[in-house]
Protein backbone atom coordinates (compact mmCIF):
# COMPACT_ATOMS: atom_id res chain seq x y z
CA UNK A 1 0.00 0.00 0.00
CA UNK A 2 2.64 2.71 1.07
CA UNK A 3 6.30 2.05 0.02
CA UNK A 4 8.99 4.46 0.90
CA UNK A 5 12.19 3.95 -0.87
CA UNK A 6 15.22 5.77 0.43
CA UNK A 7 14.27 9.06 0.96
CA UNK A 8 16.76 11.31 2.37
CA UNK A 9 15.58 14.56 3.99
CA UNK A 10 16.89 17.53 4.75
CA UNK A 11 16.26 20.66 7.04
CA UNK A 12 18.61 23.43 5.45
CA UNK A 13 21.73 22.00 5.52
CA UNK A 14 20.81 19.33 8.15
CA UNK A 15 20.04 15.84 7.20
CA UNK A 16 17.64 14.61 9.26
CA UNK A 17 16.28 11.03 7.22
CA UNK A 18 18.98 8.85 5.38
CA UNK A 19 18.18 6.28 3.23
CA UNK A 20 15.08 5.46 5.04
CA UNK A 21 12.89 3.31 3.19
CA UNK A 22 9.64 1.12 4.89
CA UNK A 23 6.53 -0.35 3.57
CA UNK A 24 3.17 -0.31 5.15
CA UNK A 25 0.54 -3.27 3.65
CA UNK A 26 -3.01 -2.98 3.94
CA UNK A 27 -4.73 -3.10 7.05
CA UNK A 28 -1.85 -3.48 9.17
CA UNK A 29 -0.58 -1.48 12.64
CA UNK A 30 2.93 -0.62 11.49
CA UNK A 31 4.57 1.39 14.28
CA UNK A 32 7.81 3.51 13.95
CA UNK A 33 9.40 3.99 17.32
CA UNK A 34 12.77 5.44 18.66
CA UNK A 35 14.30 8.33 21.00
CA UNK A 36 13.22 11.73 20.54
CA UNK A 37 14.93 13.76 17.76
CA UNK A 38 15.40 10.52 15.45
CA UNK A 39 13.80 11.68 12.80
CA UNK A 40 9.79 9.78 13.41
CA UNK A 41 7.92 12.79 13.03
CA UNK A 42 9.82 13.81 10.04
CA UNK A 43 9.72 10.86 8.27
CA UNK A 44 5.05 11.31 9.01
CA UNK A 45 5.86 14.85 7.42
CA UNK A 46 7.82 13.55 4.68
CA UNK A 47 4.73 10.72 4.07
CA UNK A 48 1.80 13.50 4.49
CA UNK A 49 4.02 16.00 2.12
CA UNK A 50 4.61 18.54 4.77
CA UNK A 51 8.13 17.99 3.91
CA UNK A 52 9.76 16.92 0.31
CA UNK A 53 12.50 14.73 0.11
CA UNK A 54 15.56 15.59 -1.54
CA UNK A 55 15.86 12.26 -3.33
CA UNK A 56 13.99 8.56 -2.70
CA UNK A 57 10.42 7.98 -3.76
CA UNK A 58 7.72 7.51 -2.03
CA UNK A 59 4.52 5.54 -3.83
CA UNK A 60 1.04 5.25 -2.16
CA UNK A 61 -1.47 2.99 -3.89
CA UNK A 62 1.28 2.44 -6.83
CA UNK A 63 2.12 6.13 -7.20
CA UNK A 64 4.34 8.70 -6.42
CA UNK A 65 3.23 11.20 -3.90
CA UNK A 66 6.45 12.54 -3.13
CA UNK A 67 6.22 15.80 -4.91
CA UNK A 68 2.56 16.25 -4.12
CA UNK A 69 1.22 19.55 -1.93
CA UNK A 70 -0.26 18.09 1.49
CA UNK A 71 -3.87 19.11 0.71
CA UNK A 72 -4.05 16.83 -2.00
CA UNK A 73 -2.42 13.94 -0.34
CA UNK A 74 -5.21 13.94 1.95
CA UNK A 75 -7.80 13.44 -1.02
CA UNK A 76 -5.64 9.98 -1.83
CA UNK A 77 -6.66 8.83 1.85
CA UNK A 78 -3.67 9.58 3.57
CA UNK A 79 -4.62 11.33 6.90
CA UNK A 80 -1.74 12.74 9.46
CA UNK A 81 -2.93 12.87 13.41
CA UNK A 82 -0.08 14.98 13.83
CA UNK A 83 2.39 15.44 16.95
CA UNK A 84 0.74 17.56 19.90
CA UNK A 85 -2.59 17.30 18.49
CA UNK A 86 -2.90 20.67 17.06
CA UNK A 87 -6.51 20.71 17.30
CA UNK A 88 -8.05 24.03 16.29
CA UNK A 89 -8.28 25.64 19.37
CA UNK A 90 -10.49 28.70 17.86
CA UNK A 91 -12.81 26.54 16.54
CA UNK A 92 -15.55 24.12 18.33
CA UNK A 93 -15.53 20.39 18.30
CA UNK A 94 -18.19 20.00 16.05
CA UNK A 95 -16.38 22.62 13.74
CA UNK A 96 -13.34 20.64 13.89
CA UNK A 97 -15.07 17.80 13.10
CA UNK A 98 -16.45 19.11 10.07
CA UNK A 99 -12.84 20.84 9.00
CA UNK A 100 -11.66 17.03 8.98
CA UNK A 101 -14.31 16.35 6.48
CA UNK A 102 -13.15 19.56 4.02
CA UNK A 103 -11.92 17.53 1.34
CA UNK A 104 -15.02 15.56 1.29
CA UNK A 105 -18.80 16.79 -0.01
CA UNK A 106 -21.20 13.86 0.52
CA UNK A 107 -23.38 15.55 3.18
CA UNK A 108 -24.80 11.97 4.36
CA UNK A 109 -21.85 10.39 4.39
CA UNK A 110 -19.93 13.15 6.28
CA UNK A 111 -22.77 12.81 8.96
CA UNK A 112 -22.86 9.25 9.10
CA UNK A 113 -19.09 9.34 9.75
CA UNK A 114 -19.35 12.01 12.74
CA UNK A 115 -22.01 9.62 14.18
CA UNK A 116 -19.59 7.26 14.23
CA UNK A 117 -16.94 9.46 15.59
CA UNK A 118 -18.87 10.39 18.12
CA UNK A 119 -19.67 6.81 19.06
CA UNK A 120 -16.11 6.22 18.96
CA UNK A 121 -15.52 9.04 21.28
CA UNK A 122 -18.44 9.47 23.32
CA UNK A 123 -16.49 12.28 25.24
CA UNK A 124 -16.53 14.55 22.03
CA UNK A 125 -20.54 14.27 21.84
CA UNK A 126 -20.77 15.69 24.96
CA UNK A 127 -18.55 18.59 24.30
CA UNK A 128 -19.79 19.17 20.66
CA UNK A 129 -20.42 22.68 21.07
CA UNK A 130 -16.88 23.67 23.48
CA UNK A 131 -14.04 25.39 22.27
CA UNK A 132 -11.92 22.75 21.20
CA UNK A 133 -9.13 24.59 23.10
CA UNK A 134 -10.73 23.97 26.47
CA UNK A 135 -10.79 20.56 26.17
CA UNK A 136 -8.66 18.22 28.36
CA UNK A 137 -4.91 16.47 26.62
CA UNK A 138 -6.82 13.15 26.29
CA UNK A 139 -9.69 14.79 24.70
CA UNK A 140 -7.80 16.68 22.11
CA UNK A 141 -6.15 13.86 20.84
CA UNK A 142 -9.29 12.24 20.82
CA UNK A 143 -10.63 15.05 18.71
CA UNK A 144 -7.27 15.01 16.90
CA UNK A 145 -7.66 11.18 15.74
CA UNK A 146 -11.73 12.03 15.17
CA UNK A 147 -11.24 14.59 12.82
CA UNK A 148 -8.57 12.98 10.75
CA UNK A 149 -11.35 9.62 10.74
CA UNK A 150 -13.85 12.54 9.20
CA UNK A 151 -11.09 12.95 6.24
CA UNK A 152 -12.40 8.90 5.72
CA UNK A 153 -8.43 7.87 5.34
CA UNK A 154 -7.38 4.65 3.81
CA UNK A 155 -4.00 5.00 6.03
CA UNK A 156 -3.55 7.09 9.41
CA UNK A 157 -0.26 8.42 9.93
CA UNK A 158 -0.54 9.04 13.73
CA UNK A 159 2.03 10.58 15.55
CA UNK A 160 2.83 10.02 19.49
CA UNK A 161 -0.91 9.90 20.32
CA UNK A 162 0.32 8.73 23.78
CA UNK A 163 1.91 12.08 24.14
CA UNK A 164 1.30 13.76 27.77
CA UNK A 165 -1.72 11.51 28.40
CA UNK A 166 -2.46 9.65 31.84
CA UNK A 167 -1.81 6.09 31.22
CA UNK A 168 -5.83 5.16 31.58
CA UNK A 169 -6.06 7.83 28.57
CA UNK A 170 -3.05 6.10 27.00
CA UNK A 171 -4.68 2.57 27.09
CA UNK A 172 -8.21 4.20 25.54
CA UNK A 173 -6.48 5.51 22.82
CA UNK A 174 -4.54 2.53 22.39
CA UNK A 175 -8.02 0.28 21.97
CA UNK A 176 -9.63 2.43 19.53
CA UNK A 177 -6.48 2.91 17.52
CA UNK A 178 -7.30 -1.48 17.40
CA UNK A 179 -10.68 -0.72 16.63
CA UNK A 180 -10.17 1.54 13.93
CA UNK A 181 -7.89 -0.92 12.11
CA UNK A 182 -10.07 -3.31 12.84
CA UNK A 183 -12.68 -1.50 10.95
CA UNK A 184 -9.98 -1.30 8.05
CA UNK A 185 -7.98 1.75 8.51
CA UNK A 186 -3.93 0.75 7.91
CA UNK A 187 -2.70 2.63 10.70
CA UNK A 188 1.56 4.01 11.03
CA UNK A 189 2.10 4.33 14.43
CA UNK A 190 4.85 6.73 15.64
CA UNK A 191 5.56 6.41 19.52
CA UNK A 192 7.54 6.95 22.43
CA UNK A 193 5.80 4.73 24.06
CA UNK A 194 7.86 1.65 22.40
CA UNK A 195 5.76 -0.86 24.58
CA UNK A 196 2.51 0.20 23.95
CA UNK A 197 3.43 0.74 20.56
CA UNK A 198 4.95 -3.00 20.05
CA UNK A 199 1.64 -4.16 21.72
CA UNK A 200 -0.78 -3.10 19.10
CA UNK A 201 1.57 -3.53 16.10
CA UNK A 202 2.07 -6.09 13.46
CA UNK A 203 5.32 -5.11 12.41
CA UNK A 204 8.03 -2.43 13.93
CA UNK A 205 10.91 -0.33 12.59
CA UNK A 206 13.40 1.22 14.84
CA UNK A 207 14.67 4.76 13.76
CA UNK A 208 18.12 5.97 15.03
CA UNK A 209 19.65 9.23 14.24
CA UNK A 210 17.78 9.56 11.05
CA UNK A 211 18.43 6.05 10.12
CA UNK A 212 16.60 2.45 9.86
CA UNK A 213 18.43 0.60 12.44
CA UNK A 214 16.13 -2.23 13.19
CA UNK A 215 13.42 -3.90 11.50
CA UNK A 216 10.55 -6.76 12.13
CA UNK A 217 7.69 -8.38 13.42
CA UNK A 218 6.91 -6.38 16.69
CA UNK A 219 6.64 -9.79 18.74
CA UNK A 220 9.76 -10.63 18.05
CA UNK A 221 11.35 -6.90 18.47
CA UNK A 222 9.65 -6.70 21.77
CA UNK A 223 12.00 -9.68 23.18
CA UNK A 224 15.03 -8.45 21.19
CA UNK A 225 17.42 -7.66 23.82
CA UNK A 226 18.44 -4.48 21.35
CA UNK A 227 15.32 -3.14 21.66
CA UNK A 228 14.75 -4.01 25.05
CA UNK A 229 17.53 -2.46 26.69
CA UNK A 230 17.25 1.16 24.38
CA UNK A 231 13.51 1.43 24.23
CA UNK A 232 11.66 -0.77 27.12
CA UNK A 233 13.94 0.46 29.96
CA UNK A 234 16.13 -2.62 29.42
CA UNK A 235 13.97 -5.21 31.96
CA UNK B 1 -30.87 65.26 22.77
CA UNK B 2 -27.53 66.58 21.59
CA UNK B 3 -25.73 63.69 22.80
CA UNK B 4 -28.20 61.27 21.06
CA UNK B 5 -27.58 63.28 17.70
CA UNK B 6 -23.75 62.75 18.56
CA UNK B 7 -24.03 59.30 19.16
CA UNK B 8 -25.52 58.31 15.96
CA UNK B 9 -22.97 60.16 14.06
CA UNK B 10 -20.07 58.92 16.20
CA UNK B 11 -21.67 55.09 15.88
CA UNK B 12 -22.10 55.77 11.92
CA UNK B 13 -18.09 57.36 11.49
CA UNK B 14 -17.11 54.37 13.32
CA UNK B 15 -18.85 52.25 11.40
CA UNK B 16 -16.79 52.93 8.62
CA UNK B 17 -13.53 52.57 10.47
CA UNK B 18 -14.58 49.65 11.54
CA UNK B 19 -14.98 48.20 7.63
CA UNK B 20 -11.83 49.22 7.02
CA UNK B 21 -10.60 47.40 10.78
CA UNK B 22 -12.12 44.49 9.78
CA UNK B 23 -9.65 43.99 6.81
CA UNK B 24 -6.92 44.58 9.15
CA UNK B 25 -7.61 42.55 11.34
CA UNK B 26 -8.74 39.25 9.20
CA UNK B 27 -4.93 39.67 7.20
CA UNK B 28 -3.40 40.20 10.40
CA UNK B 29 -5.04 37.02 11.98
CA UNK B 30 -4.40 34.76 9.06
CA UNK B 31 -0.93 36.28 8.12
CA UNK B 32 0.31 38.32 10.84
CA UNK B 33 1.30 41.05 8.65
CA UNK B 34 0.01 44.97 9.21
CA UNK B 35 -1.09 45.61 5.27
CA UNK B 36 -0.42 49.07 5.18
CA UNK B 37 -1.61 49.50 1.61
CA UNK B 38 -5.41 48.97 2.98
CA UNK B 39 -6.41 52.16 3.36
CA UNK B 40 -5.56 52.58 -0.55
CA UNK B 41 -7.77 49.85 -1.25
CA UNK B 42 -10.25 51.88 0.41
CA UNK B 43 -9.30 54.67 -1.41
CA UNK B 44 -10.00 53.01 -4.58
CA UNK B 45 -13.54 51.81 -3.29
CA UNK B 46 -14.13 55.39 -3.42
CA UNK B 47 -13.22 56.04 -6.97
CA UNK B 48 -15.09 53.28 -8.36
CA UNK B 49 -18.01 53.96 -6.10
CA UNK B 50 -17.75 57.84 -7.90
CA UNK B 51 -17.15 56.80 -11.28
CA UNK B 52 -19.76 54.46 -11.37
CA UNK B 53 -22.37 56.63 -9.81
CA UNK B 54 -21.30 60.19 -11.81
CA UNK B 55 -20.45 58.52 -14.84
CA UNK B 56 -22.12 55.12 -15.22
CA UNK B 57 -25.29 56.26 -14.02
CA UNK B 58 -25.37 53.44 -11.90
CA UNK B 59 -27.52 53.66 -8.40
CA UNK B 60 -26.13 53.80 -4.89
CA UNK B 61 -26.22 49.74 -4.66
CA UNK B 62 -25.16 48.52 -7.94
CA UNK B 63 -22.33 51.01 -7.59
CA UNK B 64 -21.53 49.82 -3.66
CA UNK B 65 -21.37 46.20 -5.36
CA UNK B 66 -19.34 47.10 -8.21
CA UNK B 67 -16.48 48.66 -5.94
CA UNK B 68 -16.49 45.99 -3.81
CA UNK B 69 -16.14 43.09 -6.54
CA UNK B 70 -13.49 45.37 -7.93
CA UNK B 71 -11.50 45.81 -4.50
CA UNK B 72 -12.01 42.09 -3.57
CA UNK B 73 -9.84 41.87 -7.17
CA UNK B 74 -7.41 44.20 -6.33
CA UNK B 75 -7.12 42.84 -2.77
CA UNK B 76 -6.40 39.43 -4.50
CA UNK B 77 -3.44 40.65 -7.09
CA UNK B 78 -1.74 42.69 -4.13
CA UNK B 79 -1.47 39.71 -2.16
CA UNK B 80 -0.58 37.39 -4.88
CA UNK B 81 2.12 39.89 -6.18
CA UNK B 82 3.76 41.08 -3.39
CA UNK B 83 3.06 39.55 -0.31
CA UNK B 84 2.89 35.60 -1.16
CA UNK B 85 6.41 35.00 -1.91
CA UNK B 86 7.35 36.57 1.45
CA UNK B 87 5.16 34.35 3.25
CA UNK B 88 8.65 33.00 4.72
CA UNK B 89 10.43 36.01 5.06
CA UNK B 90 10.70 37.96 8.00
CA UNK B 91 7.81 39.92 9.25
CA UNK B 92 9.56 43.43 9.05
CA UNK B 93 10.20 42.55 4.94
CA UNK B 94 6.45 42.26 4.71
CA UNK B 95 5.54 45.08 6.33
CA UNK B 96 7.91 47.23 5.01
CA UNK B 97 6.51 45.86 1.50
CA UNK B 98 2.88 46.96 2.57
CA UNK B 99 4.39 50.36 3.09
CA UNK B 100 5.27 50.29 -0.69
CA UNK B 101 2.54 48.99 -2.09
CA UNK B 102 0.54 51.57 -0.52
CA UNK B 103 2.60 54.58 -1.85
CA UNK B 104 2.59 52.49 -4.98
CA UNK B 105 -1.48 52.47 -5.43
CA UNK B 106 -1.49 56.43 -4.21
CA UNK B 107 0.97 57.51 -6.97
CA UNK B 108 -0.71 55.48 -9.55
CA UNK B 109 -3.70 57.14 -9.07
CA UNK B 110 -2.29 60.79 -8.93
CA UNK B 111 -0.30 59.82 -11.72
CA UNK B 112 -3.23 58.37 -14.00
CA UNK B 113 -5.82 61.23 -12.97
CA UNK B 114 -4.25 63.86 -11.16
CA UNK B 115 -3.79 64.43 -7.42
CA UNK B 116 -7.07 67.07 -7.30
CA UNK B 117 -9.83 65.83 -5.90
CA UNK B 118 -13.74 64.94 -6.49
CA UNK B 119 -16.81 65.46 -5.43
CA UNK B 120 -19.36 62.97 -4.88
CA UNK B 121 -22.95 63.47 -6.44
CA UNK B 122 -25.92 64.02 -4.14
CA UNK B 123 -27.22 60.46 -4.42
CA UNK B 124 -28.96 59.73 -1.75
CA UNK B 125 -31.44 62.47 -0.26
CA UNK B 126 -30.36 63.31 2.91
CA UNK B 127 -33.49 64.26 5.56
CA UNK B 128 -33.38 65.43 8.93
CA UNK B 129 -35.15 62.86 11.24
CA UNK B 130 -36.25 63.79 14.32
CA UNK B 131 -36.41 60.93 17.16
CA UNK B 132 -37.20 61.51 20.73
CA UNK B 133 -36.12 65.25 20.13
CA UNK B 134 -32.43 64.67 18.54
CA UNK B 135 -32.16 65.95 14.91
CA UNK B 136 -30.34 62.51 12.97
CA UNK B 137 -29.61 62.31 9.50
CA UNK B 138 -30.78 59.99 7.22
CA UNK B 139 -27.35 59.23 5.14
CA UNK B 140 -26.07 58.08 9.05
CA UNK B 141 -28.55 56.12 9.46
CA UNK B 142 -27.76 54.43 5.74
CA UNK B 143 -24.21 53.86 6.41
CA UNK B 144 -24.88 52.67 9.99
CA UNK B 145 -27.45 49.90 7.92
CA UNK B 146 -25.17 48.86 5.16
CA UNK B 147 -22.35 49.05 7.84
CA UNK B 148 -24.35 46.53 9.93
CA UNK B 149 -25.60 44.15 6.92
CA UNK B 150 -22.08 43.91 6.03
CA UNK B 151 -21.30 42.89 9.12
CA UNK B 152 -23.97 40.24 9.95
CA UNK B 153 -23.03 39.18 6.12
CA UNK B 154 -19.13 38.79 7.67
CA UNK B 155 -20.15 37.19 10.42
CA UNK B 156 -22.17 34.37 8.55
CA UNK B 157 -19.41 33.84 6.31
CA UNK B 158 -16.47 33.80 8.52
CA UNK B 159 -18.82 31.32 11.11
CA UNK B 160 -21.11 29.09 8.73
CA UNK B 161 -19.63 28.70 5.61
CA UNK B 162 -16.63 26.51 4.94
CA UNK B 163 -14.73 29.12 3.28
CA UNK B 164 -15.03 30.97 6.89
CA UNK B 165 -14.23 28.04 9.04
CA UNK B 166 -10.88 27.26 6.73
CA UNK B 167 -10.10 30.69 7.29
CA UNK B 168 -10.45 30.20 11.01
CA UNK B 169 -8.29 27.22 10.87
CA UNK B 170 -5.73 27.92 8.81
CA UNK B 171 -5.08 31.26 11.00
CA UNK B 172 -5.13 29.23 14.11
CA UNK B 173 -2.66 26.80 12.05
CA UNK B 174 -1.75 26.62 8.72
CA UNK B 175 0.31 23.39 8.74
CA UNK B 176 -2.05 21.28 10.03
CA UNK B 177 -4.74 23.42 8.06
CA UNK B 178 -2.93 21.75 5.01
CA UNK B 179 -3.92 18.05 6.49
CA UNK B 180 -6.94 18.84 6.70
CA UNK B 181 -6.86 19.19 2.54
CA UNK B 182 -7.32 23.06 3.41
CA UNK B 183 -5.42 24.83 0.09
CA UNK B 184 -4.01 27.78 2.37
CA UNK B 185 -3.07 29.37 -0.85
CA UNK B 186 -6.78 30.23 -1.51
CA UNK B 187 -7.68 30.61 1.60
CA UNK B 188 -5.85 33.66 2.23
CA UNK B 189 -6.80 35.06 -1.21
CA UNK B 190 -10.11 34.63 -0.21
CA UNK B 191 -9.22 36.65 3.29
CA UNK B 192 -7.84 39.61 1.25
CA UNK B 193 -11.22 39.23 -1.11
CA UNK B 194 -13.42 39.58 1.78
CA UNK B 195 -11.21 42.50 3.64
CA UNK B 196 -10.99 44.59 0.87
CA UNK B 197 -14.36 44.32 -0.32
CA UNK B 198 -15.22 45.63 2.67
CA UNK B 199 -12.71 48.15 2.54
CA UNK B 200 -14.37 49.09 -1.30
CA UNK B 201 -17.92 49.50 0.19
CA UNK B 202 -16.26 51.91 3.19
CA UNK B 203 -15.26 53.53 0.43
CA UNK B 204 -17.83 54.92 -1.35
CA UNK B 205 -20.07 55.36 1.92
CA UNK B 206 -17.52 57.30 3.26
CA UNK B 207 -17.83 59.38 -0.57
CA UNK B 208 -21.24 59.37 -0.05
CA UNK B 209 -20.97 61.10 3.66
CA UNK B 210 -17.95 63.22 2.74
CA UNK B 211 -19.05 64.35 -0.73
CA UNK B 212 -15.00 64.80 -1.18
CA UNK B 213 -12.60 62.42 -2.40
CA UNK B 214 -8.87 61.81 -3.22
CA UNK B 215 -6.29 59.89 -4.39
CA UNK B 216 -4.54 60.22 -0.55
CA UNK B 217 -7.76 59.95 1.15
CA UNK B 218 -7.20 56.36 2.20
CA UNK B 219 -4.41 57.45 4.61
CA UNK B 220 -5.51 59.22 7.65
CA UNK B 221 -8.65 56.29 7.63
CA UNK B 222 -6.37 53.68 7.03
CA UNK B 223 -4.30 54.42 10.18
CA UNK B 224 -7.47 55.23 12.53
CA UNK B 225 -9.01 51.97 11.48
CA UNK B 226 -5.73 50.59 12.24
CA UNK B 227 -6.06 52.24 15.82
CA UNK B 228 -9.69 50.78 15.82
CA UNK B 229 -8.07 47.10 15.03
CA UNK B 230 -5.70 47.55 18.02
CA UNK B 231 -8.03 48.82 20.47
CA UNK B 232 -10.42 45.84 19.83
CA UNK B 233 -7.35 43.09 19.85
CA UNK B 234 -5.82 42.80 16.46
CA UNK B 235 -7.39 39.31 14.95
CA UNK B 236 -10.34 39.86 16.49
CA UNK B 237 -13.38 40.19 14.71
CA UNK B 238 -16.16 41.43 16.90
CA UNK B 239 -13.24 43.34 18.50
CA UNK B 240 -12.97 45.55 14.75
CA UNK B 241 -16.45 46.29 14.92
CA UNK B 242 -16.36 47.57 18.33
CA UNK B 243 -12.89 49.06 18.45
CA UNK B 244 -14.38 51.05 15.49
CA UNK B 245 -17.49 52.28 16.75
CA UNK B 246 -16.22 53.01 19.66
CA UNK B 247 -13.12 55.26 18.26
CA UNK B 248 -15.60 56.90 16.05
CA UNK B 249 -17.90 57.96 18.83
CA UNK B 250 -14.65 59.36 21.29
CA UNK B 251 -13.78 61.57 17.92
CA UNK B 252 -17.48 62.29 17.33
CA UNK B 253 -17.56 63.64 20.98
CA UNK B 254 -14.45 65.17 21.05
CA UNK B 255 -15.52 67.46 18.31
CA UNK B 256 -18.58 68.16 19.65
CA UNK B 257 -17.09 69.46 22.94
CA UNK B 258 -15.43 71.63 21.05
CA UNK B 259 -11.99 69.84 20.20
CA UNK B 260 -12.63 69.23 16.95
CA UNK B 261 -8.38 70.06 16.30
CA UNK B 262 -8.04 67.71 19.07
CA UNK B 263 -9.67 64.90 17.39
CA UNK B 264 -6.88 62.51 15.86
CA UNK B 265 -4.51 63.21 18.34
CA UNK B 266 -7.53 61.81 20.43
CA UNK B 267 -7.40 58.83 18.07
CA UNK B 268 -3.30 58.42 18.42
CA UNK B 269 -3.84 58.78 22.24
CA UNK B 270 -6.26 55.68 22.84
CA UNK B 271 -3.57 53.98 20.53
CA UNK B 272 -0.91 54.70 23.14
CA UNK B 273 -2.76 54.00 25.73
CA UNK B 274 -4.19 50.66 24.39
CA UNK B 275 -0.30 49.76 23.67
CA UNK B 276 0.64 50.52 26.77
CA UNK B 277 -1.68 49.30 29.20
CA UNK B 278 -3.30 46.45 27.56
CA UNK B 279 -1.75 45.39 24.02
CA UNK B 280 -3.68 42.72 22.98
CA UNK B 281 -6.63 45.32 23.37
CA UNK B 282 -10.17 44.88 24.01
CA UNK B 283 -11.38 41.69 22.31
CA UNK B 284 -7.66 40.18 22.44
CA UNK B 285 -6.97 36.19 21.90
CA UNK B 286 -7.77 34.74 25.46
CA UNK B 287 -8.39 31.43 24.46
CA UNK B 288 -6.90 28.79 26.73
CA UNK B 289 -4.98 26.04 25.03
CA UNK B 290 -3.88 23.20 27.32
CA UNK B 291 -0.72 21.59 25.79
Amino acid sequence: MLQVNGINVFYGNIQALHDVSIHVEEGEIVTLIGANGAGKSTLLKTLSGLLKPKTGEIMYLGKPIHGKAAQTIVKDGMSHVPEGRRVFANLTVEENLELGAYIRSDKAGIAKDMAHVYELFPRLLERKKQLSGTLSGGEQQMLAMGRALMAKPKILLMDEPSMGLAPLMVKAIFDIIKMVNAEGTTVLLVEQNAHMALSVASRAYVLETGRIVLSGDAQQLKESDEVRAAYLGGL
Amino acid sequence: MEWLQQLVNGISIGSIYALIALGYTMVYGIIKLINFAHGDVFMIGAFIGFWAISRWDMGFIPALLLAMVICAVLGVIIERVAYKRLRNSTRIAALITAIGVSLLIENLMIFFRGAQSAVYPPTIENKTIDVFGAQINSLSLLILAVSIGLMILLQFIVHKTKIGKAMRAVSHDAEAAKLMGINVDNTISATFAIGSALAGAAGVIFGLYYTRIDPLMGIVPGIKAFIAAVLGGIGSIPGAMVGGMLLGVVETFVSAMGFSSWRDAAAFLILIIILIFKPSGLFGKNTREKV
